[in-house]
């Protein structure tokens, strides 16, 4: 792999670290299977690169896409807690409205960013090459969001969100609004998921109505190689995981498809990732398999 | 104090699995009062409790809690007026949370829970003083999951973060009925305990006759949704085991040999 490869791989790894981590505060602290996450992406791509093409502050425009996506993700809590439609049921629902919202929002399929200028602008020729300032700046960004969902988690309204999860009736005991905490968390997750899309489209230079495709799948990847190899005992270690877990599992697909050995060519993308992410599911099975026998 | 007004409460109205669980249940508890509630199964101990608690919203009736009605007023609206210790030692706590996870959720029953650290320095060392307190020797292992720790551990922990933040009533839901004997009666010394340096008004569920006597300042037996007996004072000071089983019989119009969940002892 070349090191271009490589750069590229962790930049990419740090763009869905967004989605991971908004995929960790559906998933695993909500306990609330989310696949909305697949439209909002895109959607997040879609209202950010659409914005920025009309002149808008490329930072006002994330900002944009972060609340399109939270209000997303209130669609789904909305149709689970509200009208008791199942979660994961909930969730394909919008994120199939998404796909025709998408293509409103874009009025076409896709949408470059050509000679427009984004949030990285400022940041290119002091010195860095541009395909190492791009995971320089997302990594500062995604520090940034991983401190403010860690700090979150550790506060009062935080440890509500997690006892929802855990055990919502002792949550309800409790005095806590457990229907509003999953608004809450679902309306979180979704906007840190747009962000990354946004981000997506002005690092990569356009948004595509498909780029949704698997998201949740990726997110889950990274969530899931994180726990396997941080453990999730405490938040910010688990959280640092989801971001390692992102970058790593990026790395892992270049090297599968780079690897001239195996013979694997770009559209085999899909596969490779199913087949990691199941590698990934089992493992920590296994691991406790050899630890008990 | 508790008041609780001609209460009735029918499950599935209208369908052909309709269930009276109360009917016309009235009872008024002073402030400070320990009452005992007993009762076979399918009696409405537990729809009882579920009222009090906000669970189950009763079908017609008056609740008032404190000073305030709250009949109509959902499970969490009501938590700061409600401490309870279920039966379950899994449902009163959060297994995935650590201990003191556990009592900074229960520190803010009821409460707005803001952006504040749920651990900060200050409430660490609270609620480690407050674990000291019950001798188990918990305050070395506020970090550890509340899924490792015994039924038994779990509910003398459940038992200190009902006390965490004010409650204007407890309700303890046959909250020894799944430990081992040497334990359950470390819980219940642990519950008279508190129950009585807080002068708290108390309610518990159970299924032990001996408890019901043994512990509270009134006793009341539930069956078919209404209650059939209500004693304190010298009356129940005069009573034993035999008798109760006795009025158990009466009310029932049967003998309770078949009636392996009613535990004497």
């Amino acid at each position: 792999m070349s090191q271009i490869a490589l750069w590229g791989a962790v930049e990419l790894g740090l763009v869905y670290a967004f989605v991971a981590l908004g995929v960790y505060l559906a998933f695993r602290v909500l306990d609330f299977p989310d696949l909305t996450v697949d439209g909002t992406f895109p959607l997040g791509a879609a209202v950010t690169a659409v914005l920025i093409m009309a002149g808008v502050n490329p930072w006002l425009a994330a900002v944009v896409a972060m609340v399109a996506g939270a209000l997303a993700g209130l669609v789904t809590a909305t149709l689970n807690v509200r009208f008791k439609i199942l979660n994961l049921l909930a969730s394909i629902l919008t994120m199939i409205a998404l796909f025709s919202v998408n293509l409103r929002v874009m009025g076409r399929p896709n949408v470059a960013l050509l000679s427009v200028d984004t949030m990285l602008t400022p940041f290119y020729g002091h010195g860095f090459r541009d395909f190492m300032v791009r995971p320089m700046f997302l990594l500062v960004l995604a520090i940034i969001a991983l401190l403010v969902v860690w700090r979150y988690l550790e506060s009062d309204a935080g440890l509500a969100m997690r006892a929802t999860g855990a055990n919502a009736r002792m949550a309800r005991a409790q005095g806590i609004n457990t229907d509003r905490q999953i608004y809450l968390g679902i309306a979180l997750s979704n906007a840190l998921v747009a962000l990354g899309g946004g981000l997506f489209a002005q690092t990569n230079g356009f948004a595509d109505v498909t780029s949704g495709v698997g998201t949740i799948v990726v997110g889950l990847a990274a969530v899931i190689i994180g726990e396997t190899l941080f453990g999730t005992r405490r938040i910010l270690i688990a959280l640092i995981g989801c971001v390692v877990g992102s970058i790593l599992y990026r790395i892992a697909i270049q090297l599968a498809l780079s690897s001239d050995s195996l013979g694997l060519q770009a559209s085999d993308l899909n596969l490779v990732t199913a087949v990691l992410v199941t590698f990934a599911l089992v493992l920590p099975r296994l691991k406790r398999g050899v630890l008990s026998s | 104090m508790i008041a609780l007004d001609n209460i009735h409460v029918v499950f599935g109205r209208g369908t052909p699995l309709e269930k009276k669980a109360l009917s016309g249940v009235s009872l008024t508890i002073k402030e400070g009062a320990f009452t005992t509630v007993i009762g076979s199964n399918g009696a409405g101990k537990s729809t009882l409790l579920g009222v009090l608690a906000g669970d189950v919203i009763p079908t017609d009736g008056r609740v008032r809690i404190g000073d305030a009605d709250v009949t109509k007023l959902p499970t969490a609206a009501r938590a700061g007026r409600v401490a309870r210790v279920f039966q379950d030692p899994l449902a009163g706590s959060c297994g995935a949370l650590s201990i003191e996870e556990n009592l900074a959720l229960a520190h803010k029953r009821g409460q707005r829970r803001g952006l504040k650290l749920a651990l900060g320095h200050s409430r660490r060392k609270l609620f480690r003083e407050r674990i000291a307190e019950l001798d188990l020797g918990l305050e070395n292992r506020m970090t550890d999951r509340m899924a490792m720790l015994s039924g038994g551990q779990r509910q003398a922990v459940s038992l200190v973060m009902a006390m965490m933040a004010g409650c204007d009533v407890l309700l303890l839901d046959e909250h020894t009925a799944a430990l081992d004997p040497g334990m359950a009666e470390f819980v219940m010394k642990l519950t008279e305990k508190i129950v009585g340096a807080k002068k708290l008004t108390t309610l518990m569920v159970t299924h032990s006759m001996r408890q019901a006597l043994d512990y509270g300042d009134r006793t009341i037996m539930l069956h078919g949704g209404e209650i059939v007996l209500d004693v304190e004072g010298s009356n129940r000071r005069n009573l034993d085991v035999e008798d109760l089983i006795d009025m158990f019989r009466r009310v029932r119009g049967q003998t309770l040999d078949d009636d392996e969940l009613l535990i004497a002892e």
